[in-house]
């Protein structure tokens, strides 16, 4: 008997209002139900549409643990099918990407199928009359997932079939996604290159944690964020000689308690939030020649400035991604066992922008998120410090106190503190509703 | 030196990578030009350095960077240290132009770096823009193609 079994009383216990139990970061039963019910219960980011620009383009990815691969169908609609042929198991496709043309066709058996999953043809299907074929789950073809919406070129799917709508689950929270997307002149957002793939040995959730985690920057990251701005000074160069890109990125990094304060935090229901409020640490980025003319021209000048003037930082999407609106990119945190994670960073391009917020973008990519990176370096040593410090006995429950209100509920949007934890309290009041929805009580 | 040949070339290669496994980072920065980039691509065959994501693409400010943080006090992720052991393959001399002042060599290397238990061990190829300044053999250019640069990695945190 596992130590957490299916047990709605058990698993809500797990989380209190200012500390949850370790065992959600290191159990891997926990971990498993998390598979079960949480990311099967949620709406999960899948991949971009510009991934699949093309009829018959795929690509294979996971909601969870779950092997899937989205497609564009030949009514040009996403499609997000499981990545299992219904005859044996065999993944139908495990190249990262691809053009399947009008079919998929099994590699072992040559069972094929439309790129919306349905059944095409078996070979020799004789051998199937008059065995009830028409009855299996098998002729059903590649089972789609619950639900899929592409909302703006972002595409996510719910594997449960029946639950919360998109709508409902991310209500004004979609905000963020809109910023980014309304950044671009012609409101469209383009993949750019492959995502870096960092793994890390901890728990998923203390990524998702990290991304409104105002605390850490200017402690975990002074030895890269802290030494850059220590460099630059020192650097013999003439007078008034402009900051590099790279130390634009950086510095911000060091920011002081009093700046993060005062920058806010905003949560949204269903444990979504943002960092950033007022101000954040991409404010101040050197204009980019000739991009609000053509913000300007796209949208007039007001418009545009509405959608420049909002630089939120860090938007977390429960339950496994975060989007930085200012910089066009996306991270997923995809979950792996209790005590794995990868971790895939993407960048977009924003059509008919200039190609210097392209660069910046790829230049903060490479400079925070890669398994190259020193702040990724910085972060990582904490992660997995934590994953091995909470096997310890001394202590089972992990503090998320900071600027806790008593009473305080998540089911309206709020504006706090930028320091405050509330976000990370807003996710366990997610986890616990996404967990426990599906879960019956305990057998008495 | 006025004209280096095949031999300076590949001796210096072998050089810079005693160097980087011996730990002595500020020689090692000295074998840079100011203007120096270090690259090395996500993507296999990658084209394009500044509108795709890289694993790196540094400047001298930045290579100098890491050194620095190497050092660092509260450098947590190097406490303890990382160790690094580079086992290469005799260098190929691609280009030896003295009128040009340009040389270029590529290194098939294999790279092993170590902290705690861990131990990683990457494949890749090295290529080296080499100029002379005053004399002496500098790097202008380094590119680093990993063989699996595509794959999900840990921790990288020495120089190939």
């Amino acid at each position: 008997m596992s130590r957490h079994a299916n047990d709605r009383s058990a698993i809500a216990a797990l989380v209190r209002p200012t500390e949850v139990h370790r065992d959600i970061y290191i159990d891997e039963d926990v971990f498993q139900l998390e598979m079960k019910h949480l990311f099967a219960n949620c709406w999960v980011f899948v991949g971009h549409d510009s991934q699949t620009p093309n009829k018959g383009d795929y690509f294979t990815t996971e909601i969870g643990t779950q092997p899937v691969i989205m497609v564009r169908h030949s009514d040009d609609e996403i499609y997000v099918l499981h990545n299992r042929c219904p005859h044996k198991g065999t993944k139908i496709a495990i190249d990262r990407a691809g053009n399947t043309g009008k079919f998929f066709r099994c590699p072992y058996h040559a069972w094929s199928f439309k790129t919306n999953g349905c059944l095409l043809a078996i070979p020799l299907r004789k051998g199937y009359k008059d065995t009830g074929l028409e009855e299996s789950e098998s002729v059903k073809g590649m089972a789609p997932v619950g639900a899929v919406k592409n909302y703006r070129g972002f595409v996510f799917a719910r594997l449960a079939p029946e639950g919360v709508s998109f709508e409902d689950f991310f209500g004004s929270s979609l905000s963020s996604i809109d910023n980014m997307v309304d950044r671009s002149p012609a409101g469209r957002l383009e993949v750019a290159g492959p995502p870096l793939r960092y793994m890390h040995r901890c728990n998923w959730k203390m990524l998702v944690e990290n991304q409104t985690d105002t605390c850490h920057p200017m402690v975990a990251h002074e030895s890269s964020a802290g030494t850059a701005i220590k460099l630059w000074e020192e650097m013999e160069k003439p007078e008034g000689t402009k900051k590099p890109m790279a130390m634009e990125v950086i510095a911000p990094f060091m920011s002081s308690y009093e700046f993060f304060e005062n920058m806010g935090i905003r949560t949204w229901p269903n444990g979504h939030g943002h960092t950033g409020v007022h101000h954040s640490i991409h404010s101040d980025y050197s204009a980019i020649p000739g991009y609000f003319e053509q913000m300007c021209e796209a949208y007039g000048e007001d418009r545009a400035r509405e959608i420049l003037g909002e630089n939120r930082h860090n938007t977390v999407y429960f339950p496994n991604i975060m989007i930085k609106g200012p910089i066009q990119q996306l991270r997923l945190f995809k979950p792996i066992s209790a005590n794995k994670t990868l971790v895939e960073s993407y960048i977009y391009r924003l059509v008919d922008a200039p190609d210097m917020l392209l660069q910046r973008t790829a230049m903060y990519n490479r400079l925070i998120n890669a398994p190259t990176s020193m702040v990724g370096h910085d972060d990582l040593e904490m992660y997995e410090r934590a994953q091995e410090g909470l096997h310890s006995d001394g202590l089972e429950w992990v503090n998320v106190q900071r600027l806790y209100q008593p009473g305080e509920s998540f089911e309206q949007e709020a504006i706090e503190n930028g320091t405050t934890e509330r976000q990370m309290r807003n996710q366990f009041d997610a986890w616990t509703k996404y967990m426990t929805m599906t879960m019956d009580e305990a057998a008495q | 030196m006025s004209a280096p040949s095949k031999d300076d070339l590949i001796d210096f290669i072998y050089e810079e990578a005693r160097m980087l496994d011996d730990g002595r980072f500020d020689e090692w920065l000295d074998l840079w030009t100011p203007d120096g980039i270090y690259w090395m691509p996500l993507e296999y065959n990658q084209q394009d350095e500044n509108l795709v994501t890289s694993l790196l693409h540094e400047d001298f400010f930045m290579i100098k960077l890491r050194v620095e943080r190497f050092k660092g006090e509260r450098t947590f992720s190097q406490k303890p240290k990382t160790r690094c052991h580079h086992v290469i393959q005799r260098p190929f001399v691609d280009r030896l132009d003295v009128d040009a002042g340009e040389f270029v060599t590529r290194t098939a290397f294999h790279y092993v770096e170590t902290r705690l238990d861990d131990q990683t061990l990457l494949a890749a190829n090295a290529r080296h823009d080499l100029v002379l300044v005053d004399g002496k053999l500098k790097i202008k250019r380094k590119r680093v193609d990993l063989l699996n640069s595509d794959a999900a990695f840990g921790n990288i945190q020495m120089f190939l």
